[in-house]
């Protein structure tokens, strides 16, 4: 029982980034002999193996599978088939959607150990040991998984590099089961709205959260945004009650700052799920009453202060 | 027809707080207790199937935790569940979200409803774990962050999106029961009135143990668990540099930075 299987995830055909860091977080675990292989799940799995050939992977499993896109029963089945056969010590998936939909039925039929969000894996004393954080962020918790022969980690995006050289890694086939499933998957539906705006090539963005208190409050906020040349963006639930359109949303279900390089962000608390969206920001500048925020942890200025004061003052210099 | 809805009350910190003495968790008095925010989401979303049922709907809440969580199970009563259970042992501390999904399903199973739904995750621990190992305890067919839902109850079938990354969706039927577990935004919670806050506090809660669930000491606890916390501690603090002094000096340095950043994007 060793060696690490990686869990590569797909969508409508393209792997999402966050596969190629877990092949960087795996590194860390593979003990000496101990192999990395990456299983990719698809209906044409073949595809897909070229962009896996990388540094670090010993061998891809290539598994076909009968759904067109991820599907519980399906993945479930195949990714639980693929462990009985091979006996991992370590099974690394995505800390994402699709897994939140799967990992933790596999941990219940196959008893493994678990756990999710981990933005940190490594061997203490031989064990392995998973960080995650805890209590909204505010600490980080160690946990380890005692008696467990096979032990799958959810890894949070972002934070393992994935492999910058090449490989030349063995690739083989797995038989997945034949699976009766109980949901079938339709269309999918791209997030669209009569807001022009595109959060995405924004270079200066002025984002708000939960802080600016009710919908009244919005229209100051609004009128600083365009003062100041910024784009307007928001925290999720900002969007969730509607005073701005979803299409503003930064944030892992929302946009990504993709192209920003000045981010304020007034009255957010920095939920990971919004830090997903803007934390790779060059300057980050976080404008919050409450000292404890996380989103301090990622700001490279931090401005503790009432915002609607400090929005007043700003707008006066422009 | 009933749907049930499992629920924890979280915990958020204080802004100081401490570690326990045994570093594995933060001292008890530090915590501020609430209704967990996703299933606030979840149980409107099961009033509001039940308000719009011509049958009549039984919309169940149950949480695992010890007595003081009743709080937030009368705020599911004053918000419409019509009934609530608590699931408690000494033989469960220490339980993780998986030994939690084991207590949860074996509950479940005594109350047969036609649907569950969890939320996403816990505002506190964010596992986003228990409701999809809820399921696989039971058996049943489940999907995760399930943001817009159209079903009848009793019906055999549901549809639903769920919302992926960067702003997409993808619409799925599955077969009921099920359990989903439900995202923010599905709907608007609504507000507790007065009048029901007073009524909830008049209801029974309804407390059963694992015995009462035909479950051992070794379904629960560490030993039910499928991770042991080994130790917390409050990580270094981030590298924001704070901008010092009154609302129009702190404004006047973020000016600055704005132009700036103009001044190089010209």
């Amino acid at each position: 029982m060793s060696g690490v299987l990686v869990i590569a995830e797909q969508r409508r055909g393209e792997l999402r980034p966050v596969s190629l860091e877990l092949i960087g977080a795996a590194q860390a675990l593979r003990g000496a002999g101990d192999t990395v292989a990456v299983a990719v799940l698809a209906p044409s799995p073949e595809r897909l193996v070229d962009s896996l050939k990388l540094a670090g992977v010993d061998e891809i499993v290539a598994v076909k599978v009968a759904a067109a896109e991820f599907d519980p029963d399906t993945f479930e089945a195949a990714i639980g088939a693929l462990i009985e056969a091979r006996k991992p010590g370590v099974v690394l998936v995505a800390h994402s959607v699709d897994s939140f939909g799967c990992a933790a039925a596999l941990a219940a039929k196959l008893n493994l150990g678990f756990a999710t969000d981990v933005f940190k894996a490594e061997r203490i004393d031989g064990e392995l040991v998973a960080t995650r954080g805890g209590y909204g962020q505010k600490v980080n918790v160690e946990v380890d998984f005692p008696g467990r022969a096979t032990v799958l980690l959810a890894i949070r995006a972002g934070v393992f590099k994935p492999p910058e050289q090449p490989g030349a890694p063995r690739v083989t086939e797995f038989a997945a089961p034949a699976t009766a499933s109980r949901s079938t998957g339709r269309d999918f539906i791209e997030l669209s709205s009569n807001d022009d705006v595109d959060m995405t090539a924004a270079e200066f963005i002025l984002t708000i959260g939960r802080g600016i208190g009710e919908e009244a409050n919005v229209a100051q906020f609004k009128e600083l945004a365009d003062a100041v040349g910024a784009t307007l963006g928001c925290s999720r639930p900002i969007a969730d009650a509607g005073w701005l359109p979803k299409s503003r949303q930064v944030g892992q279900s929302g946009k990504t700052a993709s192209a920003c390089k000045l981010y304020i962000a007034m009255g957010v608390s920095g939920a990971i799920q919004h830090l997903a969206g803007m934390k790779h920001v060059a300057t980050i500048v976080a404008v919050n009453s409450d000292a404890g925020a996380s989103i301090f942890g990622v700001a490279k200025y931090g401005v503790v202060g009432d915002i609607f004061e400090i929005a007043e003052e700003l707008r006066r210099h422009f | 027809m009933k749907i049930l809805i499992t629920v924890k009350q979280v915990a958020a910190l204080d802004e100081d707080f401490e570690i326990r003495a045994d570093g594995r968790d933060v001292e008890e008095e530090f915590l501020i207790r609430d209704l967990n925010e996703w299933d606030d989401y979840s149980l409107e979303e099961a009033v509001k199937i039940k308000e719009a049922s011509s049958d009549p709907v039984e919309v169940v809440v149950m949480s695992v935790a010890p007595g003081e969580a009743d709080e937030a199970l009368r705020k599911c009563l004053a918000k419409g569940a019509d009934r609530a259970i608590r699931i408690w042992d000494d033989g469960l501390e220490g339980s993780d979200p998986m030994a939690i999904a084991r207590v949860l399903a074996a509950a479940a199973r005594s109350e047969a409803p036609d649907m569950l739904f969890a939320g996403v995750q816990s505002s506190d621990q964010s596992f986003a774990a228990t409701g999809i190992a809820t399921a696989a305890f039971l058996g049943w067919p489940h999907a995760a962050v399930v943001s817009s839902l159209d079903y009848a109850p009793g019906a055999k079938r549901a549809v639903f999106r769920r919302e992926l990354e960067g702003g997409l969706l993808h619409e799925v039927e599955i077969q009921c029961p099920a359990v989903l577990t439900i995202q923010l935004g599905i709907n608007t919670p609504r507000y507790a009135s007065l009048r029901s806050i007073k009524q909830a506090a008049a209801k029974p809660i309804e407390v059963k143990t694992l015995a009462d669930l035909g479950l051992s000491a070794g379904d629960a606890g560490e030993s039910g668990s499928h991770s042991r916390i080994r130790r917390m501690y409050i990580p270094d603090k981030g590298r924001a540099q704070l901008i010092e002094g009154d609302a129009a000096a702190q404004a006047a340095r973020l000016a600055e930075i704005i132009r700036e950043f103009k001044g190089d994007a010209a």
